[in-house]
């Protein structure tokens, strides 16, 4: 597909197609991928870029309710295939930026794009499409207690409508991915803490998606195990899966150098390839 | 398509099972208000059977002066049958009258009648209308022929039990109603609960990419679910009940010798009625805490 092509389709729809050079190869686990045709709006610019990013969001602010100054003016793109840390301190924005992708919020002003799918613009009975075309990990696991591993990876694709041959056979996959093919029946209570974040990991995968949002997934974790987790996330990349992740982990974002995004006051600040964590605590 | 409606329905039945005590009280409450409105039904049913039979049974007796004649009776008697809207009229002369009385007071009271010299009672006509709802007028103009002393009017009788019966029929209606608005509270309520206590589940459910339906789907079931368990045990009750009762009774209300509506078919269309209003307050009661209380 040609930029100019992009042009005329993307501003019409509320998805813009990927260019066969970044397209993902695993689309059969996402069955609704109709674009609608929506009034005029325009993309702010339309580059080589805009068409590869998995995630792009264009002069986005936030303002919670409570009158909380979240977000103030974000741009950033994010490519097909990258590994990104999102650093800062606490209470800079980090959540809701992260937030913002998988639309647990909605952002005051901007314009975001992920996966192709125009956040702005989604209806909310399409959250669920945009969903299944992430994955997320989080600090504190939320995994089903009274469920096995095997059964708390099924559940995500239960939901999504999978057939019960396909669920099994998914979830020996990805969960020899993460290494758990032996534990497979273990309550998450039987699992240490670094196992149970590998079950988190191995559901988030499941689905096959595009990008990976981690919110501080070794927050809750021993140095040791955390750089387990991190080798898989490092593995997953490899094979081309985006990953955005918020830490508070300077050993880790100062080895395993990345690009690093730091916002502060809602605000990016620093935007580096291979950068550090750059706080001192 | 088929393994999900399974899924839906297995966890909604898991819903229910897993708040237990809350699953019992509400389906307590729909117990309670069918059986309610189950009882009302058979009630009016039964009324409405009732007052057709007797409203195609009514009469009325005219008596003429204590001196009239037998000739006077049939003249009188034929110009009550040429009054407009009259089917029948029956003349009980003063020794069928005699006769009659003496039958009904028994044996022992029927020799007071003895000590009367002449026959003390006056030519009797009793006056069948074409349509039940005219006999107020007929009986007005009866009461103006020249002969007629008094008119007695069984219709009162009848009206004050149709009177009696429609206040307690009405009392049961807001009595129901009020008791369906309560049930539907009570199992939003405990689906409320059960919304709360699976909102870790929801939550990851959202993450993952369900669709709304696809989460509010298993607390609808467990409201119907609530709803239908609720009518089942009214609707087994009540027409068992019903069925021994006819059978007991032979089909006629003795006390006042009406017939019975028939226990097949009552059974039948209280059971259909019952579980449809089961069914319906478990669904609405579903539908109103899933869009009140589950945020998707």
């Amino acid at each position: 597909m040609q930029v100019g092509q992009v042009l005329t389709t993307g501003i019409l729809t509320d998805r813009v197609e990927l260019s066969p050079l970044c397209a993902k190869g695993d689309d059969h686990l996402l069955p609704d991928r109709r674009t609608c045709r929506r009034k005029l709006t325009p993309i702010y610019r339309v580059t080589e870029e805009s068409i590869c990013a998995v995630i792009e969001m264009q002069d986005v602010w936030k303002e919670y309710p409570n009158g909380t100054q979240a977000l103030n003016g974000i741009s950033v793109q994010i490519q097909k295939g990258e590994f990104v840390y999102v650093v800062g301190p606490s209470g800079a924005g980090k959540s809701t930026f992260i937030k913002l992708m998988y639309r647990e919020v909605r952002p005051t002003r901007g314009h975001i794009f992920v996966n192709g799918f125009n956040i702005e613009r989604l209806k909310d009975h399409k959250i669920p499409l945009l969903r299944r075309s992430i994955g997320v990990v989080f600090q504190d696991f939320k995994l089903l207690p009274k469920l096995t591993a095997a059964e708390n990876v099924a559940f995500a694709l239960e939901v999504i409508g999978l057939s019960h041959k396909q669920i099994r056979k998914r979830v020996r996959e990805v969960l020899t991915q993460v290494g758990l093919e032996d534990k497979m029946d273990m309550l998450p209570s039987q699992l240490s803490g670094g196992e149970q974040q590998r079950v988190a990991v191995a559901r988030s995968l499941a689905n096959n998606p595009a990008v990976i949002i981690a919110d501080e997934p070794t927050g809750n974790l021993d140095p040791d195990t955390s750089w387990g987790i991190m080798r898989l996330f490092q593995h997953i990349n490899d094979r081309g899966t985006t990953i955005v992740m918020a830490t508070h982990n300077r050993e880790i974002v100062n080895s395993m150098r990345r690009r690093v995004i730091a916002i502060e006051n809602g605000m990016i600040v620093r935007d580096e390839e291979k950068g550090y964590y750059g706080y001192d605590e | 398509m088929m393994s999900r409606l399974f899924r839906h329905l297995r966890e909604g039945i898991k819903n229910v099972i897993r708040n237990g005590w809350m699953s019992f009280a509400s389906m307590s409450a729909v117990i309670v208000t069918l059986a309610v409105l189950g009882f009302s039904l058979i009630l009016t049913f039964n009324v409405a059977q009732m007052s057709t039979d007797v409203t195609s049974q009514l009469e009325f007796s005219a008596f003429l002066n204590v001196n009239a004649t037998q000739q006077t009776g049939s003249a009188i008697a034929a110009q009550i049958k040429a009054l407009p809207g009259v089917e029948s009229v029956q003349v009980i002369s003063k020794n069928e009258g005699l006769a009659q009385m003496k039958k009904e007071l028994g044996s022992e009271m029927g020799d007071v009648l003895n000590a009367f010299k002449q026959n003390p009672l006056p030519i009797q006509l009793v006056v069948k209308p074409v349509d039940p709802h005219q006999i107020d007028r007929i009986a007005r103009q009866v009461g103006e022929i020249q002969g007629v002393a008094t008119v007695r009017d069984p219709h009162q009788l009848a009206a004050a039990i149709f009177r009696t019966l429609a206040i307690v029929r009405d009392v049961g209606v807001v009595f129901v109603v009020a008791l369906l608005i309560t049930s539907m509270f009570l199992i939003s309520n405990t689906i409320r609960i059960t919304i709360f206590s699976r909102r870790r589940e929801i939550e990851i459910m959202k993450l993952v990419g369900a669709t709304n339906w696809f989460i509010r789907w298993p607390f609808i079931v467990e409201g119907m679910l609530i709803g239908l368990i609720g009518a089942v045990v009214p609707v087994l009750v009540l027409v068992y009940g019903y069925r021994s009762l006819y059978i007991r009774a032979k089909g006629v209300f003795s006390g006042l010798s009406f017939p019975l509506v028939q226990a097949g078919d009552l059974g039948v269309k209280l059971a259909v009625i019952l579980l449809a209003i089961g069914l319906f307050i478990g669904l609405w009661g579903g539908v109103m805490s899933v869009r009140r209380f589950l945020r998707v």
